[in-house]
């Protein structure tokens, strides 16, 4: 007897290692978390990046704006179309040249449903990385729609690749109107459905609400951006604060939560696919007549200076920094990615919880590792 | 704020020294002296220009880097609460760090940017303390110009190998085997 009680006072807790990844179906794509664990509690997260890490910013320095375009949807794949424009709406804006107001919208809305399309298949892997396996086909099936009609009129489903210097590859499709309006309708019944599968079950919500609460002031300070940021109360939409193509002829409402924590994420995501939907209702019926491309030089090179354009991805700020010499090269191209920051926040939120915990706060990061290993 | 009323402001707390004690002089003596064309003193330690770019860029010297981002953040006025971009350049012959930061509160922007000739040993002071998103961003700079950031909680490499010779985004490595020069 005497000496079991010895024993349980010699037992001590202590901290150790364990490896999440890198190749760990939780952390989506080649990232591996060095955690420092007293029991099941997370005392500190260390992200080892790298893994896939290309160096597209060098790449850029020896490539044509024309040829960068094409380098910037292997970042984000799930915002391919929005990382493009990124890149043209740089190249444009120093050239000031005048983009035709029909490859503004059609820009806009292509964004808006690239942005969907994401939703759509973080949704799925949200509900499967706490443990609902339903969700991933649900998602999956109405991303689906949206690949179909970018094959039809991009030519790709993934990395589209439909945006150029200066307008568009080539024309929408005839079918192009039509199907989205079919997409809009048919979303509109299944976003309640998501509702009701996911968002009111009662497992769901205990594994999500309070748990990785991230404050509005750490939000800022951490650079977060995108739905992390504002589900944190930072109101941090650049469409709302910088608009570029259409967005300033629409309205929609910054989705917006203060609680900052996982179900908070989730919710201003949700919510995002409404005002999304909303966006597309208030373009599609009015695309302008008009050219789809206006004309650049076949070299093209920017004015001697800096520039800097930021746009929404799906995963928040995206930004674009040119330094140009006034060459066909960019002298340094900077990309300010998303996920880089959102992540830099990961082992603030996590410390303290539990692995699993870990698991569905990373869900609500929606980290895209490419976009982060540029 | 606008960019004007924003410069005279940070230009007030960094006084340039030589700009009063030369301004008196001047004065006293006239003639000879004057006839030499004198460059315009900069009454302040920062230098601003507008050129070639949307926002308004303030160079800083090293030495004054940590105290003037830290008014930045803390001044009510200015309030440079989210900083959102963190590059390193290298500038062929200067190696650099260019801060991009905005105001949450008063949505206004500024670019920092300060330079070392010092290829063998840049240092700059971090604003880990500041801004916890500098924290990755310095240590991604690091893996790539090699520029070292004092009071820096982590400083190593992010993405390559310790083991990595080298600092990538320089202009002058070279990598004979993986680089496909044209």
């Amino acid at each position: 007897m005497q000496e079991t009680t010895t024993i349980n006072n010699n037992f001590k807790s202590e901290e150790y290692f364990i490896n999440m990844g890198p190749q760990h179906p939780a952390t989506h794509g080649v990232l591996r978390l060095l955690l420092t664990i007293d029991g099941e509690i997370i005392k500190k997260v260390e992200p080892d990046l790298g893994y896939i890490h290309r160096s597209i910013e060098k790449m850029c320095e020896r490539d044509s704006y024309q040829q960068i375009v094409h380098l910037t949807d292997r970042m984000d794949y799930l915002s391919s179309h929005i990382n493009n424009e990124a890149v043209c709406l740089t190249v444009e804006n120093a050239l000031q040249l005048e983009i035709p107001e029909r490859v503004q919208v059609i820009r806009t809305i292509i964004g808006e449903l690239t942005r969907i399309a994401s939703h759509c298949l973080w949704w799925g892997v949200m509900g499967m990385d706490v443990g609902a396996l339903t969700t991933y086909f649900y998602g999956f099936r109405d991303r689906e729609m949206i690949n179909d009609i970018f094959e039809e009129t991009c030519g790709a489903r993934l990395t589209m690749n439909y945006n150029v210097p200066g307008g568009l590859m080539w024309d929408i499709h005839e079918n192009f109107v039509k199907r989205v309006k079919d997409f809009v309708a048919h979303f509109k019944t299944k976003i309640p459905e998501y509702d009701r599968l996911l968002t009111g079950n009662v497992i769901f919500q205990k594994r999500t609400k309070g748990v990785g609460i991230l404050t509005k002031e750490d939000a800022i300070s951490f650079g977060v951006s995108g739905p992390v940021g504002r589900g944190s109360g930072f109101s941090c939409d650049v469409r709302k604060y910088h608009p570029y193509s259409a967005l300033d002829k629409v309205t929609f409402n910054e989705a917006l939560r203060t609680e900052g924590d996982t179900f908070a994420r989730y919710s201003v995501r949700i919510q995002e696919m409404w005002e999304s939907l909303s966006i597309i209702e208030q373009l599609i019926d009015n695309i302008p007549e008009g050219e789809f491309r206006v004309k650049t030089n076949a070299v093209i090179k920017l004015p001697k200076g800096e520039f800097y354009q930021k746009v929404e991805t799906a995963r928040g700020e995206l930004g674009v920094y040119v330094i140009s010499t006034g060459t066909k090269n960019p002298y340094r191209l900077k990309f300010r990615s998303p996920g880089f920051s959102n992540l830099s926040a990961l082992s603030h939120m996590a410390t303290g919880g539990k692995i699993g915990d870990l698991v569905a706060t990373m869900a609500t990061l929606d980290l895209v590792i490419p976009d982060i290993d540029r | 704020m606008t960019n004007e009323t924003l410069q005279e402001l940070l230009g007030s707390w960094f006084p340039n020294p030589e700009a009063s004690v030369a301004s008196e002089p001047v004065e006293v003596t006239e003639g000879e002296d004057a006839i030499e064309a004198k460059e315009p003193i900069n009454p302040s330690l920062l230098e601003f220009t507008e050129e070639g770019s949307q926002f308004l860029n303030v160079l800083v010297k090293p030495e004054n880097l940590h105290q003037l981002m830290s008014k930045l953040k803390t001044t009510a006025e200015t309030s440079f609460d989210y900083l959102f971009c963190l590059s390193g350049v290298d500038w062929g012959t200067d190696l650099g760090i260019v801060y991009h930061l905005e105001s949450t509160k008063h949505r206004h922007s500024i670019v920092v940017k300060v330079k070392t000739e010092d290829r063998e040993n840049p240092t700059f002071d971090s604003v880990c303390d500041i801004w916890r998103t500098a924290d990755f961003h310095e240590r991604e700079v690091f893996d790539f110009f090699g520029i070292k950031f004092n009071n820096h909680p982590n400083l190593k490499r992010l993405f390559l190998t310790d083991e990595w010779d080298g600092f990538p985004l320089r202009k002058d490595y070279v990598d004979e085997i993986n680089m496909v020069v044209k």
